[in-house]
């Protein structure tokens, strides 16, 4: 290991320290809010520091609460909204890994041609093509079912992109030894770039489950029965602007839970960024 | 590879040939009377003022964000690498607030961001500057730009710090014995090994800045005060979905698709000639 | 493909196991945009008009705000698969009302399943907006809501100012909100949400002038803008004025403003009574008032006009749907039924015998509030400036005018030059959108 300067090291914390101020903070607020009554919350500005409601809030807001003015249970939420994110992030990984492989390691006609035609998905959002795909899916059938909220969010090349882009720091030399020892092409692709792509594939699924988890307004489009709500349409259900009540204190709890699963799963991925010894000498 | 092809072609070029077609129909929202009118809508489009206007608000707004975004993104990852201790609980708090901006930020906006009440306007006007976004031009716009760049870091910071550990520590530990310092270091060894990583955050920052950000303008800003805040896909977003102006706005995102493809051409030819693969 | 195939099969078990609701009964299915307390509203109503009979379903589903859920149904119209019951936001009446061939006006439902339908049953003012310039009723009125002014008694005493007598006129406004500001009751004196839908639509209809040619566009046809006549520049010279030095201030095309008058930011307040409930709720000692009138103005007050939805009915659809939508719709117009919509959620009641009982019941004297905007709505028979507005692309030309409010209010043009652009941009969009 290199020897670092104390200062160097300070500094390195306080910028930490700054940028997780600014990038969490919002988070932090949310869990603020959610911990004060509805009329402190109402009356801005908002105090900066938690109130004492945080069991009141939750308690109401999980036992009934939500389920009230949402009309479907947070169980039932929280379960579909977790099979389209898990969904998304496996499916665009499976597909976008082999994608990239077969243009990066095969020399097979088109294969530019393959490549641009994935490639320039990325330039669509789904928003924007979003009336005609809606069509797509009713004449697929694929209304109200998890194939219809999943499917169409892997179409996307980000992924592909990201894979290309990191199959093509492979050493040449690798690929040679690999077929010199007699390694076929699947062989190849299990024991050598699967382990190699970890990392990647980690920071995929986080930022992917997160997209999946997140999303809004196509599960809005593609669902017509209350059961396959996602939270986040729940929560946005829950929210009036301008006409209604809003109970901002149970609208908080529901946020809080719509973040609570997400940060798992960037905990539980953590283990993956960090470099195993085996492959500490590559 | 097949999948990919299939579900690209089912549910990306079926519904981009649509816009297509759309882009060059005059029809009322519901599809009840149309006519083919070929070229008319680009013409109009493009002869637009407002148009051209919004051109300009997006070179603006999306250089700025990809640039803040990417380069505070770096700084961080890079510090996460050199903090020995707590590494993991840095990284951990940078990631996860990407878990919540799109769907909270929005609601958050009224208390926190809010140009008149949220907290942070408090803190600006109490510092004495005349914060005032709704009807500053270059405030929306700065605003704007924090927000959408706010919302990549923790993305940019994931790929970053993914992109770090796949650095050889051999390599930097073989440039240290050779006594290069720590900012030499990382800009002839760690930045060059990092380029590939970079392109590709450079290229989803670019797409996201032009296309993804309509959601946050419609949050922020709604393209105001005037026009000064009205960028390319907020139109295209706002005219069609919005105000039911149909063949134009599919014509604006079949303008909005060939300059970003041009964009991405030119990138993969210029930029990535520059980048360093292993 | 052998994964693809996997996550297609799992996703296909998944909703075979989801759906396995009853078909017995005839499902109407009624889309929505209803948030917060209304959401709830909607499933009660929903749940109460499914244990009343045996016969029909009826099936809520929320899809966001109101131009998602407009475009939802614009979208499975489009796709063969519209909802029966479309719930679409006021500025949209000009987009369904052109879409002759997708929708089934709502007097046709009602006839055609043999309920004879009362139109002097309903709040005029409201039954007329909904309506073709022949009087036929188009979509069944679910929300309605008027602006009223509301105003902070704290600040109001802090500045000298009588506590139970709200500026009745626009000159009254502008006089007390220098008061709070000079006297340094509050940093500001007044804000108001919604400008265009306040200060222009309502304004003309509540002073009675024009605010468009073809009253104001219901009878259709060639619409122009009248928008930049004297009594507009005046009013709008004089917020130009006021938002100098701070007396008035801007927070927003929507309904953001409320935010500043919750903090206790303005001291006077203009928006939709819908906003009550949370003014109520943060504890404020607030006071209502009529929406404030011109006084130059010969026949003002005359009435304000509605914002709010309606539900549309889709056509094409079998007569045994029909018939349920039919009788969804006068279950709606039950008296409890529209007392509890209108008490709960705090929209107008759409039937003139759901007033009279919620007075009865005394509800307005522990809530005089809630009164402010049925009297200001059924005051006067409604005159050919006061039925409201209506153009196909009402949402664009609102743009337009917020977009020149804020060059205005940003001290880059008079108020003569915003409405004279706002007139001549907005009459070039609406005849672009005839042309459709």
């Amino acid at each position: 290991m290199i020897g670092q300067s104390p200062l160097r090291t300070f500094i390195a914390h306080a910028v930490l320290i700054l940028g997780i101020l600014i990038v969490a903070f919002p988070i932090y607020y949310t869990f603020v809010a959610s911990t004060h009554t509805l009329q402190t919350i109402l009356r801005p500005p908002l105090p900066l520091l938690p109130g004492g409601q945080l069991w009141n809030n939750y308690s109401e807001a999980l036992f009934g609460g939500i389920g009230r003015i949402g009309g479907v249970s947070v169980g039932q939420l929280l379960l579909n909204t977790t099979i389209m994110a898990l969904g998304v992030a496996v499916g665009k990984i499976c597909i976008s890994i082999l994608s990239a492989y077969a243009i990066v390691f095969f020399r097979f006609p088109l294969r530019m041609t393959f490549f641009w035609l994935i490639f320039i998905t990325l330039m669509l959002p789904v928003e924007v093509r979003i009336l005609p795909t809606y069509k797509v899916m009713v004449d697929l059938g694929m209304i109200d079912t998890y194939a219809g909220l999943i499917i169409p969010l892997i179409a996307s090349a980000t992924a592909t992109l990201l894979f290309r882009q990191f199959f093509m720091t492979i050493p040449g030399e690798l690929v040679e030894a690999a077929r010199v020892d007699g390694a076929g092409p699947w062989r190849f692709f299990f024991d050598i770039l699967l382990p190699l792509s970890r990392t990647n594939i980690a920071a995929l699924f986080v930022i992917l489950f997160i997209y999946g988890w997140t999303q809004y307004l196509w599960p809005l489009l593609v669902t017509n029965s209350n059961d396959m709500n996602t939270i986040v349409i729940a929560l946005r259900k829950m929210v009036s602007f301008a006409d209604a009540d809003t109970e901002w204190h149970l609208v908080m709890v529901t946020a809080m839970l719509a973040i609570v699963p997400p940060i798992l799963v960037v905990v539980l991925m953590q283990r993956w960024f960090v470099r195993g010894l085996v492959e500490s000498e590559k | 590879m097949a999948p990919q092809l299939a579900i690209t072609l089912v549910f990306f070029y079926w519904p981009a040939g649509q816009a297509l077609y759309q882009s060059m129909l005059r029809q009322d929202p519901f599809g009840l009377r149309t006519r083919f009118v070929w070229f008319a809508n680009f013409r109009k489009v493009l002869a637009d003022p407002a148009y051209l206007n919004s051109i300009k608000v997006t070179v603006v707004f999306s250089l700025a964000t990809a640039i803040v975004a990417m380069c505070v993104a770096l700084l961080l990852a890079v510090m996460a690498e050199k903090a020995v201790r707590g590494k993991g609980l840095y990284r951990t708090l940078l990631i996860w607030p990407y878990a919540v901006a799109p769907a909270i930020a929005g609601m958050l906006w009224l208390f926190l961001f809010n140009p008149s009440i949220g907290s942070l306007a408090y803190l600006l006007r109490s510092l004495g500057i005349a914060w005032d976004p709704l009807l500053n031009g270059t405030h929306a716009m700065i605003l704007l730009v924090s927000a959408a760049a706010w919302k990549q870091i923790s993305y940019n910071f994931l790929f970053f710090v993914a992109g770090l550990q796949a650095v050889p520590k051999t390599l930097i530990e073989a440039a240290a014995m050779d006594g290069a310092g720590e900012t030499k270091r990382f800009w002839t060894i760690v930045f060059p090994l990092l380029a590939p990583t970079t392109f590709f955050l450079l290229v989803v920052n670019t797409v996201y800045a032009l296309f993804d950000t309509f959601g946050i303008v419609h949050a922020v800003t709604g393209g105001g005060p005037g026009k000064a805040t009205e960028t390319l896909v907020y139109k295209v977003y706002n005219d069609g979905f919005v105000n039911l102006i149909l063949g134009e706005s599919a014509a604006q995102s079949v303008i909005l698709m060939a300059i970003v493809i041009a964009l991405t051409a030119i990138q993969f030819r210029y930029v990535e000639r520059k980048v360093h693969y292993g | 493909m052998k994964l693809f195939g996997f996550a297609a099969g799992v996703a296909a078990t998944l909703t075979l196991l989801s759906t396995t609701s009853a078909f017995a009964v005839t499902q109407i299915s009624w889309w929505h945009a209803m948030t917060g307390a209304n959401a709830e509203v909607v499933g009660k109503i929903s749940k109460d008009f499914n244990a009343s009979q045996s016969d029909y379903e009826l099936v809520p589903v929320f899809k966001g705000t109101y131009p998602e859920t407009l475009n939802a149904g614009i979208a499975a119209f489009r796709a063969g698969q519209a909802p029966d019951i479309l719930q679409v936001f006021d500025v949209g009446t000009g987009v369904m009302m052109a879409a002759e061939g997708a929708i089934k006006p709502v007097a046709e439902v009602m006839t055609g399943a043999g309920m004879t339908f009362d139109k002097s049953q309903y709040l005029p003012g409201i039954v007329g907006y909904y309506s073709k310039p022949d009087g036929t009723m188009l979509s069944f009125p679910y929300n309605s809501s008027s602006p009223i002014l509301y105003y902070n008694k704290d600040i109001f005493q802090k500045a000298g100012l009588d506590v139970n007598n709200p500026p009745k006129t626009w000159n009254e406004v502008w006089e007390a909100a220098k008061k709070i500001k000079t006297s340094g009751a509050a940093p500001c004196g007044y804000t108001s949400t919604w400008l265009t839908w306040i200060h222009l639509e309502n304004f003309a209809a509540w002073n009675d002038v024009s605010w468009a040619t073809q009253q104001n566009g219901l009878a259709g046809g060639d619409v122009e803008l009248k928008i930049n006549a004297p009594i507009f520049v005046n009013h709008f010279q004089a917020l130009a004025d006021l938002a100098k030095d701070g007396t008035f201030k801007y927070g927003g095309r929507t309904s953001e403003a409320k935010q500043i008058f919750l903090a206790g930011e303005c001291g006077i307040f203009t928006e939709s009574s819908g906003g009550l409930g949370d003014i109520v709720k943060s504890g404020m000692n607030y006071g209502i008032g009529q929406l404030p009138y011109d006084s130059d103005a010969k026949g003002a007050p005359q009435n304000t006009t509605p914002g709010g939805a309606s539900l549309w009915v889709f056509g094409a659809k079998s007569d045994e749907q029909y018939k349920g939508v039919a009788a969804f719709f006068a279950y709606l117009s039950k008296t409890d039924v529209q007392e509890y919509l209108h008490q709960k959620s705090g929209y107008l009641p759409v039937t003139l015998a759901a007033y009279e009982a919620t007075k009865k019941s005394g509800f307005y004297d522990k809530n005089p509030g809630r009164e402010t905007p049925i009297l200001q709505m059924t005051g006067k028979a409604p005159t050919d400036n006061s039925k409201g507005v209506r153009l196909p692309n009402l949402p664009q030309v609102r743009d337009i005018q917020n977009e020149e409010f804020e060059k205005m209010l940003a001290g880059q043009q008079t108020a003569q030059q915003a409405l004279d652009n706002a007139v001549t941009r907005g009459n070039a969009a609406i005849k672009e959108a005839l042309e459709n």
